[in-house]
């Protein structure tokens, strides 16, 4: 038989005992909606960490400090391979490694102590200087105000704890200004050496003088959290300013104390840099490039692969869990079709008088099963991409009256929708395989004497 | 009408049951010679074999021994397969009970067996009205078996069993369902079918009258075996 004329039968049959028909699909839609809903909770919370932990840098990062070869302070020696001269941290360097394939950003980390001058009182805090990029973070989502509106504009975000101390009431700062009170270096030219106390012919580097400075932002956000605080990003600084300004400032930093020691105060370093990758497939062989380039470089990619790991065992679980009830819906199909067989036995057998073949009879019945897993499919699919959706109408009303940020906990991705209708279909085809055989096999003679 | 070519012939065949320890003969040791073209009657009591007999010769059943020759292929040697395209294009089938399917209409009933056959979905129409027309059932095409009286349901199945073109056409008790006139009416239709140059029918029947009437030879059987064969009158 042609497969149009297969379907046609095959669909017709179905409707003939449509209640009997629908029951069982519906039973095939129960399990895959359980399936599609535990794997779309799982990929929605994979998707969530994953793009938190994306957007926070972390793991399409790479860390780059200057090398510094701790030896003689309790330290074991460095091996061979990283036992390199070290290398300046400085623009050149940055130049460079933002010269290597798949760099999508360097930028160094600006942290300096400040004091803010506000409605006449003083406060002291952090400042950090904030990349363009950190816009896309996440951390900024939902922030009171709005993001710098410039790479060079003289803005501020404050960090919502600080904000608190100007003012309680964070919104009414919005708009105005403050002044920043901070130090800059500015260089000094190299001492002439003193023979007598010198032990080296060489001349004394310059060093620097710190002078205070003042300049005058303007607040355009308060922002909740701290943006990726801690781990080699530009966190613990409260009041934000964009990166480019903070650099022109020259505002004295810890490391400068290390360069006058060095002698390398003539040439600002960074204290470290952060190297932003194009995806984290790229991570490890930047941070090896980085190392040979004579740097410490470190990054948090097996962290980010041990985080995989664990969604796809918890995938895997919930995948596990979800599909008994699609075996219990199989024994439905089963079910169905023996039962469909015994009705239509005679039928099968003035099939098979009028010339249908042992192939022919078994299609029928294989495509039966496979239409019922077919709509069991998309219906389940449908019924578990809504249980997802209230799933997260739930969560973000919790969270939204505990006054957080809603979150997307459910995600029913396009492999997911090709897996469940696949699934579907496939488990009611293996389902199928019993009743066809058992349909195909049978005695015309008998089938046409059976009343 | 008849020409000189066997359109079946049956050598030595036998269709044995077992039922636990007992074995019964079905059909024991048959054997018969139908020339194309021929209107053969099988007569005999209930149990005497000859609906298993017209089973072997439609290619539903395998004999036990011997073998079914039709149209020059021994049926008793072809796979499952060729038996299945044997009953698609050789013959056609008419049951007592007219066996149509009950929720397809008479131009889906009649359609069947063209569907079977693979045969092109634009000559399909044609062929299933020129076989309800030759029953005369081409103003009932979408009508259901349920709303049709039992003659025209069998004149349906005739249509039906026809629409693929066999060259034998078989019978198993036609009109064992209907009354005597109706009955006599659906013998007149098939003779009239008999007319086809090369169609073989085989009509099993209890009407010993009516197959002397209608058919060219009578073949007698009793307790599995052939009694008797020989010209109708």
């Amino acid at each position: 038989m042609k497969p149009r004329d297969l379907s046609d039968l095959a669909l017709r049959n179905l409707r003939e005992a449509i209640l009997r028909n629908s029951l069982t699909t519906l039973g095939i839609a129960v399990g895959v909606a359980s399936l599609v809903a535990m794997l779309s909770l799982g990929v929605g919370l994979q998707q969530l960490a994953s793009k938190r932990l994306s957007q926070s840098g972390l793991f399409d990062s790479v860390f780059v400090t200057p090398r510094v070869n701790l030896r003689g302070m309790g330290r074991a020696a460095m091996p061979p391979s990283l036992d390199k001269v070290p290398r300046l941290l400085d623009e050149s360097a940055r130049q460079e490694i933002s010269r290597l394939p798949n760099v999508v950003e360097v930028y160094p980390q600006v942290r300096f102590f400040t004091e803010v001058r506000f409605d006449g009182k003083p406060f002291a805090t952090m400042v950090a200087g904030m990349p363009a990029s950190s816009k896309a973070s996440g951390s900024f989502d939902g922030m009171q105000g709005s993001f710098f509106s410039g790479d060079a504009a003289y803005e501020t975000i404050l960090q919502s704890e600080f904000a608190k101390e100007l003012n309680p009431q964070t919104s009414t700062l919005i708009g105005k200004d403050l002044v920043l009170r901070y130090a800059e270096r500015q260089s000094i030219p190299p001492n002439p050496v003193d023979s007598k106390a010198a032990s080296s012919s060489e001349s004394l580097p310059g060093g620097f003088s710190v002078v205070p400075k003042e300049m005058r932002l303007r607040i355009v956000g308060v922002v909740d959290t701290e943006p990726a605080s801690g781990f080699g990003g530009y966190g613990n600084g409260r009041l934000l300013i964009p990166l480019q300004v903070a650099m022109t400032l020259r505002a004295a930093q810890v490391n400068d104390l290390r360069d006058i020691v060095r002698g390398t105060s003539s040439t600002p370093t960074f204290a470290s840099l952060t190297v932003r990758a194009k995806s984290p497939a790229y991570v490890e062989a930047l941070e090896a490039s980085i190392k040979n380039m004579g740097f410490g470089a470190f990054s948090l990619l097996d962290a980010s692969k041990s985080l995989a790991t664990f969604f796809r065992v918890l995938d895997m679980l919930l995948g596990i869990f979800s599909s008994l009830a699609l075996f219990v819906a199989t024994l439905g199909i089963v079910n169905t079709l023996v039962m469909a067989i015994l009705e239509r036995r005679r039928e099968i057998g003035v099939l098979k008088a009028l010339g249908a073949s042992d192939r022919d009879v078994k299609q029928l019945f294989f495509f039966e099963a496979g239409v019922m897993g077919l709509f069991g499919g998309i219906f389940g699919l449908f019924l578990g991409w809504l249980i997802g959706r209230a799933l997260n109408f739930g969560t973000n009303f919790y969270l939204h009256r505990r006054d957080l940020p809603s979150v997307d906990i459910s995600s029913v991705p396009w492999w997911l929708v090709l897996f469940s209708i696949g699934f579907a279909v496939l488990v009611s085809l293996v389902a199928g395989l019993y009743p066809a055989s058992r349909a195909a096999r049978l005695n015309p003679v008998e089938a046409l004497r059976y009343e | 009408m008849p020409d000189d070519q066997a359109a079946i012939r049956l050598e030595h065949i036998s269709r044995h049951y077992t039922m636990g320890e007992a074995v019964i003969r079905a059909v024991d040791d048959v054997s018969l010679d139908l020339p194309s073209g021929e209107f053969l009657a099988l007569l005999g009591s209930s149990g005497s074999g000859k609906s298993t007999l017209l089973n072997l010769i439609a290619g539903l059943d395998r004999p036990t021994s011997g073998a079914v020759i039709a149209q020059g292929q021994d049926l008793s040697q072809v796979s499952s397969l060729e038996l299945a395209r044997y009953r698609r294009q050789t013959v056609g089938m008419v049951f007592q009970s007219f066996n149509l399917l009950p929720r397809m209409t008479l131009e889906e009933n009649v359609e069947l067996p063209l569907r079977l056959a693979e045969v092109e979905r634009g000559d399909r129409a044609a062929r299933v009205r020129k076989s309800l027309e030759r029953v005369g059932l081409e103003k009932r095409i979408g009508h259901r078996p349920s709303e049709l009286s039992g003659g025209e349901q069998q004149r349906a199945a005739i249509a039906r069993a026809l629409v693929n073109g066999p060259k034998i056409l078989l019978a198993d008790e036609p009109t064992g369902n209907l009354d005597s006139a109706t009955g006599e009416s659906i013998l007149a239709l098939l003779k009239e079918i008999q007319k086809n140059p090369g169609m073989t029918i085989i009509m099993v029947t209890h009407e010993r009258p009516l197959a002397e009437r209608f058919a060219d030879r009578l073949a007698i059987m009793g307790d599995g075996k052939l009694l008797s064969n020989g010209a109708a009158r």
